[in-house]
């Protein structure tokens, strides 16, 4: 028999004996751990459940009943269930934004690719202003003005 | 002969149902799952006692609430809806950094083609803070180290009461 009893027992005002499936979950220096999810839960389903689940998954258990024992006590209403609402909206919201922000980058990406290839055509116009002059018994000249893509 | 049939509740726990039940409203007959599943993982006393300490409006809420919360408990039995927060807080994380790589692309390519007009950007130190710490709600990463993945894909799509609790 422990010489200590967990906080459950004591909380419980009961005897802890060594096989107590609370007593290593519930330390008697946190006596306000287990009240919350005897507030909650109530000692025998939290018994229950720490039974139902592998030894080696009980510390998780028991801290995950804590955890929503805690959002309950703090959040009556939607405990918490309010806090997965409340972080599936920030998630909808950031893609939004992230689709937005994404859509912008393909438009300012698109725009440059525009500006920079009307920049090379122009380079390349303004270059190709030239004068043809044959020789041979005639002489003609002739200019090509790219803009009109004639000679003239 | 007056007498209407017995609720959920009362139903399982073999009593009668009288007009003044407080389950009642919220556990209609033509859904005996929902009871079993809350007084299996709150029992009837403690779900008795919450929505006494609550005003009528509220109730319903709750009770969806308390259901939601009971199967997310009977399908994970070890993390129960703390899973799905530990999974969504992850997917929040990782959608902020998301965030923040095109926001500074977006920067760049705009210092590229314009770098006279662009102000110096303001990176808010808020924005790093964790979303449940700004709301001053606890956070689970605090509680435990682990996640399961289970129930982690239901949740992300799986709205508690549907978009109107959020909009």
């Amino acid at each position: 028999m422990n010489s200590k009893r967990c906080a459950g027992c004591k909380y419980l005002r009961r005897r802890c004996p060594s096989n107590c499936i609370l007593s290593p979950h519930f330390p008697p220096n946190d006596p306000q751990r287990f009240a919350c999810v005897h507030k909650i839960y109530g000692a025998s389903n939290v018994a229950k459940m720490l039974q139902q689940v592998p030894v080696q998954q009980r510390a998780e258990a028991a801290n995950a009943m804590y955890y929503e024992a805690y959002c309950r006590i703090k959040d009556p209403v939607y405990g918490c269930v309010g806090t997965i609402a409340l972080l599936q909206q920030q998630i909808f919201d950031a893609e939004c934004q992230l689709a937005k922000i994404q859509a912008e980058i393909a438009v300012l990406n698109g725009h440059h690719e525009a500006t920079h290839q009307n920049q090379q055509v122009n380079v390349a116009t303004s270059s190709a202003n030239f004068t043809l002059e044959s020789g041979g018994e005639g002489t003609f000249s002739s200019t090509y003005d790219p803009s009109i893509c004639q000679f003239y | 002969m007056g007498g209407h049939s017995p609720c959920a509740s009362c139903k399982l726990l073999r009593r009668r149902c009288t007009k003044d039940c407080p389950f009642a409203p919220y556990f209609p007959a033509d859904d005996p799952h929902k009871f079993a599943i809350v007084h299996k993982v709150f029992g009837a006393s403690n779900i008795s006692k919450m929505l006494q300490e609550l005003p009528v409006h509220q109730r319903a809420d709750a009770v969806s609430s308390l259901v939601y919360e009971a199967n997310a408990r009977v399908r994970d039995p070890v993390y129960g809806c703390v899973g799905a927060i530990s999974y969504l807080q992850n997917q929040v994380s990782e959608l902020q950094m998301q965030l923040a790589v095109a926001q500074a692309e977006i920067f760049c390519i705009q210092m590229q083609q314009d770098p006279m007009a662009m102000p110096t950007p303001q990176f808010d130190d808020d924005d790093e803070e964790s979303f449940l710490l700004q709301h001053n709600l606890p956070q689970y990463l605090n509680f435990a180290s682990s996640s399961s993945d289970v129930i982690q894909e239901s949740f992300k799509k799986e709205s508690p009461f549907g978009r109107d609790m959020v909009s």
